[in-house]
């Protein structure tokens, strides 16, 4: 970022301390990539047969919680949390999957498009809700959990309706190489697509500045109410793309899917965002959502119970935070 | 250029504003105009920072008019009031801490280049722009702040207390800035509470009191009374002359109360040694930087010393956590007052606490022994309890009495000040000084650390410098006027000059963490500086 200003006698002395501090910068999300081909490695030694086709199922399984943990980290970057990000996802699941229901693969585009469209709607009530009303993030959310949890099931009372094709399509199989699944390649395409052109715009820095210190970012003209709306608009709409691909996965609408919303807080926590908002990014999280699942994988390779390693799940999650934490903490005392 | 009719380029009239049942502005009134450096005064509660919020259009007043070259206009944001030509540099920086300099810039939609020059004539030679805020000192920061304001050419700018916590030299480019503004297009609107400050910059000072202005007064090298007068609505009486009574018998006291031997931590502090009996004041200057803030919190108990011990009362002291401390009979005054309160709690809850809540036990309380303790400490230190409900929607000044006060109604042995008269005003400080002779006078050590080197005299019996983590210099009270203060500050001989590189080691040195156990080298004398 600092290139872009720098004059050019100073440039060249700039990059290194660029190439330096941008290392700095990403060193959470980069431990974590550190991690996760260890424990690819890990897999493939406790499980030789266990390739491509693994890869392929991993991502598969990961795609609608590595939405929604991308949701969860705008919301927390911009000081805030959504508890509802489940039930976003769940109400979003049930409308695509019983409207594109035995309905042509055409009109799947439009609904498609049409939940997109109502995922920002649902996350801008939320975001608005929370500045009018002026109660607490947590609070607004938890109780947006119960309503959209229960719109959900006014939709669609069990598990039901069907997914086109083409979406179907998008995320199963592999692309290129078999080493790349589409479902990797279509999350980081819809999310580089947004975040990255967002991060770099002024929105994307009033983003951080409001999680960083609200007063300030208030005092520096920034619009701390339209800023935090946005935030939840965009927390809402990659929740959608959460329950999209969670209809388009498993082939139906689930009204009450799986533990989401806190399995997307864990992601944010592990993925190097700070829960007091300025902090992170969203990529961490994603390889973050990879990491737990990975390591679930692998404890059912070696046999753990399924209840110990749920266990296990949330040792490891406060054991690697609080080691990054202390990493952290060593690096700036000198 | 054009100013308005009446020859006006900000007039704000009959501003009102109230919060429930507290009245913090009645009829204030500002007239500002082009060209001008105007001074804002008033004590602490008179309405000073309403006015200033309302200017921002952080605020909405209940009544009056603001006109902006003759136009009304009530902005309703401050990025609003920016765009209006009106911008504000505050207290705290509104630097986002967790975003680097370029893209705070960014931002605010500042241009570099300007912003530059700024940044060099304030004083801050090379300043890296890719480095994130919340590595930077304070100090820079507010700098930054000040070139950032600056660099848009607004049409009103308004600097509230800039110069508070600035090392020396910065403070006087920082003047020499607002000087140089004069006479331009634009105005300043500049408050703070150091009148030596206002008298060598501004033109004129407007004075309020009590939520209404109360006076406008052309600045001269004599006006300081004048406002000073507005302010109180009275004559200031002076401080009491101080009994050397106490220290004579001090003298002779066998056992300081608090000693401190060859005190080191990790860089920062080198070899303190130092120590201060029942009866005393001692005042400690320092420049930014030097050591100050990890001695005390070393004595404080919420850090480590890695060499050196601590005495109190001759026995060897080692403190593991501040109740340690408190136990001890040490009892730190923090600058920081939201560090010491607890802001959404009562003022009785807080002065209560650090002797109603004995550390070592989850009794129950009895607030019958604890009203009239409590009773008499707000009583002796005159705290304006109006809105005693939540701490934080008192003064800073009654907060800063808050803090003072919640130790002293536990009796005190050995209490540490960090600037406890930054931000507040005259009146408050001057009851705050009597209460540290008081605290004397019964009997208690008192550690005064001041970045305001006139409090040296009016409070302490002598003065101890620290310079590069050592203690450089031990002066009577009597001898230590500000100049020969600062002079020690840098480490200087009391005849020397004082070098510009010194001070731009220093400032330096400060910077960066990790040069901070070297001691800035001294080299050749320069320009002679003024005080």
């Amino acid at each position: 970022m600092s290139t872009t200003v720098d004059r050019p006698d100073q440039a060249t002395a700039r990059t290194s301390s660029a190439l330096k501090s941008t290392i700095q910068r990403h060193g959470w999300t980069l431990g974590l990539v550190g991690i996760l081909v260890v424990l690819l490695v890990v897999t493939r030694l406790i499980q030789p047969t266990y390739g491509a086709a693994g890869v392929q199922g991993l991502a598969v399984s990961v795609l609608p919680l590595a939405f929604a943990a991308v949701a969860q980290a705008i919301a927390v970057i911009a000081r805030g949390i959504d508890l509802s990000v489940g039930s976003m996802m769940a109400l979003t699941s049930v409308i695509s999957a019983s409207l594109m229901d035995e309905r042509s693969e055409g009109f799947a585009v439009l609904v498609v498009i049409g939940v997109l469209l109502l995922g920002c709607v649902l996350g801008a009530v939320n975001g608005s809700l929370i500045v009018v009303t002026r109660v607490p993030d947590i609070v607004v959310t938890l109780a947006m959990l119960f309503v959209w949890a229960g719109c959900a099931l006014l939709v669609l009372g069990t598990p039901g309706g069907g997914s086109a094709e083409w979406l179907r399509g998008l995320t199963g199989g592999s692309i290129l190489s078999e080493w790349i699944p589409k479902a990797a390649l279509l999350l980081l395409v819809i999310v580089g697509v947004i975040w990255i052109p967002i991060r770099r715009s002024r929105l994307g820095l009033s983003l951080y500045a409001i999680g960083s210190d609200p007063l300030a970012a208030y005092r520096s003209g920034v619009s701390v109410t339209r800023t935090k709306i946005l935030a939840y608009t965009l927390t809402g709409l990659f929740s959608a793309f959460a329950g999209l691909t969670l209809t388009a996965t498993t082939g139906i609408g689930t009204p009450v899917p799986g533990p989401y919303t806190l399995l997307s807080v864990a992601a944010v926590v592990l993925g190097g965002v700070s829960l007091a908002g300025g902090r992170g990014g969203v990529f961490g999280p994603i390889v973050a959502v990879v990491i737990l699942s990975l390591l679930r994988t692998d404890m059912t390779f070696l046999n753990v119970n399924t209840n110990l390693a749920t266990v296990a799940q949330g040792l490891i999650l406060v054991g690697v935070v609080m080691v990054g934490s202390l990493l952290q903490l060593r690096k700036r005392e000198p | 250029m054009t100013a308005s009719t009446n020859g006006y380029l900000l007039e704000a009239s009959d501003v009102s504003k109230r919060y429930g049942a507290v009245v913090a502005l009645k009829s204030a009134s500002l007239r500002v105009r082009p060209g001008e450096a105007h001074a804002l005064m008033g004590a602490n509660g008179a309405g000073k920072s309403t006015l200033v919020k309302v200017l921002t259009g952080a605020v909405r007043p209940d009544g009056g008019t603001i006109t902006v070259r003759g136009k009304e206009r009530t902005a309703h944001s401050p990025a609003e009031a920016r765009r209006g030509g009106l911008v504000s540099v505050y207290q705290e920086p509104a630097l986002i801490p967790d975003l680097d300099i370029s893209s705070n810039l960014r931002l605010t939609e500042t241009p570099l280049e300007p912003f530059r020059d700024w940044v060099r004539q304030l004083g801050l030679g090379k300043l890296d722009i890719s480095r994130m805020a919340r590595d930077l000192p304070l100090a820079t920061l507010r700098i930054i702040d000040l070139a950032r304001a600056l660099a848009i050419r607004p049409d009103v700018l308004m600097l509230d207390e800039i110069t508070a916590a600035l090392p020396a030299n910065l403070t006087e480019r920082v003047l020499e800035v607002v000087a140089s503004q004069r006479g331009g297009e634009g105005s300043i609107i500049f408050i703070s509470h150091r009148m030596t400050e206002i008298a060598s910059v501004c033109d004129r000072a407007t004075v309020l009191r009590e939520g209404a202005t109360v006076g406008v007064v052309d600045v001269s090298a004599d006006s300081a009374d004048r406002i000073v007068e507005l302010m109180l609505g009275e004559a200031v009486g002076e401080m009491p002359e101080r009994t050397e009574r106490s220290v004579q018998a001090a003298e002779q006291g066998e056992v300081p109360r608090l000693e401190v031997r060859s005190l080191g931590s990790s860089g920062r502090l080198r070899d303190v040694t130092f120590d201060i009996r029942a009866g005393e004041v001692v005042g400690l200057v320092a420049l930014e930087g030097q050591g100050q803030d990890e001695l005390f919190d070393i004595l404080a108990g919420s850090e480590h010393a890695t060499a050196g011990e601590v005495l109190v009362d001759g026995r060897p002291v080692s403190f593991r956590h501040p109740a340690d401390a408190i136990r001890a009979g040490i009892v730190f005054v923090p600058a920081d007052r939201a560090e010491a309160l607890l802001m959404q709690r009562s003022v009785r809850e807080n002065i209560a606490l650090p002797f109603s809540a004995p550390i070592s036990g989850w009794g129950p309380i009895w607030s019958r022994k604890e009203k009239p303790k409590v009773d008499k400490a707000i009583d002796t230190l005159q705290i304006d309890t109006r809105a005693q409900k939540e701490v934080r929607l008192l003064s800073g000044g009654n907060q800063q009495k808050v803090t003072i006060a919640r130790w002293v109604a536990g009796g005190v042995q050995t209490m540490l000040c960090f600037d406890p008269t930054r931000g507040i005003d005259i009146r408050t400080k001057h009851q705050v000084y009597l209460l540290l002779r008081d605290l004397a006078e019964a009997g208690a050590a008192v550690l005064l650390y001041t970045s305001e080197l006139s409090e040296i005299q009016l409070a302490c019996d002598r003065a101890i410098v620290i310079f590069g983590g050592e203690v450089v210099a031990e002066i009577a009270a009597s001898e230590a006027d500000e100049a020969t203060l600062l002079r020690a500050a840098h480490n200087l001989r009391s005849d020397a000059p004082l070098p510009e590189e010194v001070v731009a080691a220093a400032v330096a040195a400060e910077e960066d963490v990790e040069a901070a156990g070297e001691e800035p080298a001294p080299s050749k004398p320069g320009e002679a500086g003024d005080l």
